[in-house]
């Protein structure tokens, strides 16, 4: 498995470590191989005084990366709402953020990005995707319970898009079955832009009690710095730089890492029996750049130094440089920072999980991080020169594209001729039909605690020895995005907000995920600037701050540049989870009603995608409207008023309330007085802020009243009841034919069965 | 009661056990962890769930050497229930403490779903309250569910009525296409000729509340509670 790729070469490596060396000696190969530019070697060097040599320029290439030192979304992200009453951890204190739940208990949470080597490795890409962001909510001493996956790909009419989607899927189900961590949600998305660079994004959710809340830092003087877990290898050498390269698959396969679960598991449960044990000082997990980039973050948390002797790292392969060890992405690792005289104690913790660790290092009272081989220094670094990644400012340009689109007339639009044939074929499209095939190879209910898994709105949990239950939910539309930066972005952030309320949560705080493509290109930087606006906006409205994430830049393929997708994670809060409520229609007889704009529009709905072929509009959200209209559905829950209660969202009412019918395998008949209104923008027109709502017909009354207050209009749309589906006289669906093809939909087009008819 | 739930290393559903035994349940509940021997004075043993070992070689395959397993064939040859739940019935397949052997399952995938179950016999201590015109609901999690055994196994099971739990539709007809994992005869659960070891797929432990969404599984811990 472990190629000789991705590193440097012997002779060069051999040069740069030659002390007599001047900067001038550097060829652009070698930077090209720490993705550096030529001024940043430069600034390194007026840094530090001298020309860096080999180990210490692999370790400034590695942390000032994108992937590591956010070099062209920091200044961004800074904009971004962090603090709240119920924030314990902010945004990019720790390894992910801490919220808050009542009870003396805390939720860590966060979702973070693995697209890259999913482009190229997609199985093990996805694994250890999954892994990563386990290790980074473990690390904080929560325990780990819940995943959630949000993916992209490109056409599936194209194999290599069917393979890498079965991979993914095959990578993320694996780790997380194995690992014993229920996946409860998620999202699956098509869209040629994701040709050939995939999207795998995936967020872990833990709990622990405030007291329990864990530091990576690596803080007093003389304290032993312990590596657990894996042996290190070459795997992943470069990975941090490689996130941040163009057309990354013409790197090497060497790079991606290889991820063992069951290793993961015994790190899980050693390291929360080692936090007990209060020998611990600090724990970091050994991410993106491996050694060089946790020691530095838990040496830098604390305004310490670190001293390490690679000479003590165990390895897995015989001929590693010093540069290897320092940026090897071998998975499944730990630095546990010990408190002095105690390590026996860890040592007999990690020995009784068949574990190996080595005392690889101390913690110094300088500031500077120090690396030792044999007799040799093979580094010395201040390191706030390392966690201080000059940041960029790129051009912005608007794209021409969005005049374009943005000015889409409707009318030049012929309604469908039959609105049946179109509500079917919307509802088996990949995007909108049932993701079951997927779901059923994860394991939902492992760790007793799912309420409500994958398939609705959000996924509700209940919190053991509480009354609480916590809900998660991960969104983003990128079509939207695509049309209109700010508002697409915003209207992700509403959308996964709204989710959560629909199972009666109280949305409380989000992650994010930025996946763009080149911030070189002016345009795409103009996307990644207007939508952190957007999310920032949203977030502001809705009182749910972020409390970290991931970046992921360079997602292009050849010169196509992805649909801007920002991915939202929520987490939303219910004080008893008994109060919750779900999609699925429940009784003959329940009227529906729909909280909101009874009508969508067609600007850059799914519908104007497959029926016609086009990307294109302007889309709106009003965010007080929106925080409005979730207050009033969190209200009607907690009333205990509804029956059900389900977001449109993609495929507009139609689909909507076909699969509210399809959870509970019951008919509707609407009645929709809606004159001056197309009938494709009634029944398939999208936007925000709109939840179709089902209720006993005596509290229709009360319903209302709370709506009015709240200063929604809420609707009466039709009764449930019967096995068919009328929609006001424009069209019938049978219940049992509408299943079946929502059911097949997309298995069909995975098993590559999908004709182009 | 007095029951215990192994530990092994890549066990991941012994929490859930312990949660399911103490709460649900009311056992007096430990941990065993994989290096003991001694299994002396449990009412009641469960080998949980997960990927002993990681599954290396093949599920259960080392776990069956694990000293604790010692303590789990004394314990069997005295009559103290045993049940194996997914990873638990695996290994007690791999100790030779049940017959047959498991495949992985037909569609090649892990499958998680609710699966409708049919008990086949009231005669074993799990099962002795459960009312057989009444089927069970509780989920599946496995990638190699695929029970197997020859046709002279098999007919010495049906002989000796070992076979416990089989997987079915709504009406309790066991067809094709209500078998998740392509199982021989939908058999989900079996147990040993003296009828105190069982070894089933699907997890009670995990429909042993109502707000996981069942119950069900609490019926095979009531028949242990009964039988003491």
């Amino acid at each position: 498995m472990e190629l000789y790729c991705g590193i440097l070469y012997r002779e060069d490596y051999e040069l740069l470590t030659d002390s007599t060396n001047t900067e001038t000696s550097v060829t652009d190969d070698v930077l090209r191989e720490v993705s550096m530019t030529r001024s940043e070697y430069d600034h390194i060097a007026d840094l530090l005084g001298r020309a860096p040599n080999g180990v210490e320029l692999g370790m400034f290439g590695a942390l000032w990366s994108e992937h590591c030192g956010y070099q062209h979304s920091r200044p961004l992200l800074k904009t971004l709402p962090t603090e709240g009453d119920r924030i314990l951890i902010g945004a990019g204190e720790e390894n992910a953020g801490a919220v808050d739940i009542g009870d003396g208990l805390a939720v860590v949470f966060k979702i973070e990005s693995h697209n890259h080597p999913s482009a190229v490795e997609p199985f093990e890409g996805a694994a250890t995707g999954v892994g990563g962001i386990i290790r980074d909510i473990f690390t904080m001493g929560a325990r780990p319970i819940a995943l959630l996956d949000s993916l992209r790909f490109g056409d599936l009419s194209n194999p290599r898009n069917r393979y890498l989607a079965q991979a993914v899927i095959g990578g993320i189900g694996h780790y997380g079955n194995c690992v014993g961590i229920p996946t409860i949600g998620g999202e699956f998305v098509i869209d040629n832009s994701y040709d050939g660079n995939p999207l795998v994004n995936a967020m872990c959710v833990g709990i622990l009690p405030h007291s329990r809340i864990t530091r990576a830092v690596a803080s007093g003087k003389g304290n032993p710095v312990i590596l657990v877990g894996a042996d290190t290898g070459r795997d992943g050498v470069h990975g941090a730089t490689f996130a941040s390269l163009e057309n990354p698959q013409e790197s090497a396969r060497g790079v991606v890492q290889v991820g063992n679960p069951f290793l993961e598991k015994l790190l899980i449960e050693s390291c929360l029996e080692a936090l007990e044990s209060g020998a611990v000082v600090g724990l970091q997990d050994l991410g993106a750049a491996g050694l060089t980039s946790s020691a530095v973050e838990a040496a830098d948390r604390s305004g310490s130094g670190i001293r390490l002797n690679i000479d003590s790292v165990s390895r897995r392969t015989t001929g590693l440089t010093p540069y290897e060890i320092m940026l090897s992405e071998s998975q499944e690792r730990m630095l546990v920072v010990a408190e002095l005289g105690r390590e026996a104690e860890l040592f007999e913790i990690f020995d009784r999980w068949g574990l190996h660790c080595d005392i690889i290092g101390e913690v110094t009272d300088d500031t500077d991080i120090v690396v030792i081989s044999g007799q040799k220094e093979e580094a010395r670094i201040p390191i706030k020169h390392l966690t201080n990644a000059p940041t960029y400012e790129y051009p912005v340009s608007r794209p021409d594209y969005l005049d374009q689109v943005q000015s889409f007339d409707p009318c030049l639009i012929t309604e469908p001729n039959s609105l049946k044939q179109c509500a079917l074929e919307l509802l088996g499209s990949p995007n909108i039909a049932s993701k079951s095939c997927i779901y059923q190879t994860y394991d939902q209910t492992v760790g007793s605690n799912t309420v409500i898994p994958c398939g609705s709105d959000a996924a509700v949990l209940r919190v053991k020895d509480t009354r609480r239950g916590i809900a998660l939910s991960t969104d983003g539309n990128s079509r939207m995005v695509f049309l209109n930066p700010r508002i697409g972005a915003a209207m992700a952030v509403a959308e996964a907000a709204r989710n959560v309320v629909c199972t009666g949560a109280l949305p409380i705080a989000a992650t994010n995920c930025l996946n763009f493509g080149s911030p070189t290109v002016p345009s795409v930087y103009f996307q990644l600037v207007e939508a952190v606006k957007g999310i920032g906006d949203a977030c502001r409205e809705l009182n749910t701050p972020i409390t970290g994430g991931n970046v992921s830049l360079y997602n292009e393929s050849g010169d196509q540049q992805i649909q801007p997708t920002p991915i939202i994670g929520m987490l939303g809060l219910l004080d008893d989870v008994e109060k919750r409520c779900n999609l699925g229609f429940v009784d003959e007889g329940d009227r529906i009603a729909v909280l909101g704009s009874v009508h969508g529009k067609l600007d850059g709905s799914e519908y104007l995608k497959i029926a016609q072929g086009l990307t294109a509009g302007n889309p709106h959200i009003d965010l007080a409207f929106e925080r409005r209209l979730q207050s009033a559905c969190l209200e009607l829950i907690t009333e205990g008023l509804l029956s059900s209660a389900h977001d449109v969202s993609e495929g507009g009412l139609t689909v909507c309330i076909a699969e509210s019918a399809i959870a509970g395998q019951i008919g509707v008949e609407l009645n929709i007085n809606a004159i001056d209104v197309r009938t494709d923008e009634l029944w398939f027109g999208e936007g925000p802020s709109r939840i179709v709502i089902s209720y006993k017909p005596e509290q229709w009354n009360r319903v209302n009243a709370i709506a009015d207050k709240h200063e929604v209009s809420a609707t009466e749309i039709g009764t449930i009841g019967g096995k068919a589906l009328e929609f006001a006289g424009d069209f019938t669906l049978c219940l049992n034919e509408l299943t079946t093809v929502w059911n097949k939909g997309l298995g069909t087009a995975l098993s590559g069965a999908v004709s182009d008819d | 009661m007095k029951a215990c739930v192994l530990v092994f290393p890549g066990s991941n559903c012994d929490r859930d056990s312990y949660h399911a035994l103490s709460v649900s349940a009311g056992f007096k509940t430990q941990y065993v962890w994989h290096e003991e021997t001694n299994l002396s004075g449990y009412d009641l043993i469960v080998i949980p769930g997960g990927f002993s070992y990681g599954d290396h070689l093949r599920s259960g395959a080392i776990a069956r050497y694990a000293p604790v397993m010692k303590g789990v064939s004394a314990e069997a040859s005295k009559g103290t229930p045993i049940i194996g739940i997914c990873n638990g019935f695996q290994i007690l397949l791999e100790a030779g403490l049940l017959p047959g052997a498991m495949l992985r399952n037909t569609q090649v995938s892990f499958r998680h779903q609710w699966v409708t179950l049919r008990t086949e016999t009231t005669l074993t201590p799990f099962t002795s309250t459960i009312d057989q015109s009444c089927l069970l609901r509780m989920p599946i999690a496995h990638g190699e569910g695929n029970y197997f055994a020859t046709q002279n196994m098999i007919k010495q099971l049906q002989d000796n009525d070992q076979i416990v739990f089989r997987y079915c539709d709504s009406e309790g007809n066991v067809t094709a296409s209500s078998n998740p994992n392509g199982s021989v005869n939908g058999i989900a659960g079996i147990c040993n000729k003296t009828r105190n070891v069982l070894g089933m797929m699907p997890h009670p432990e995990r429909a042993s509340e109502l707000i996981l969404g069942g119950t069900d599984g609490t019926l095979l811990w009531n028949s242990l509670s009964r039988g003491l």
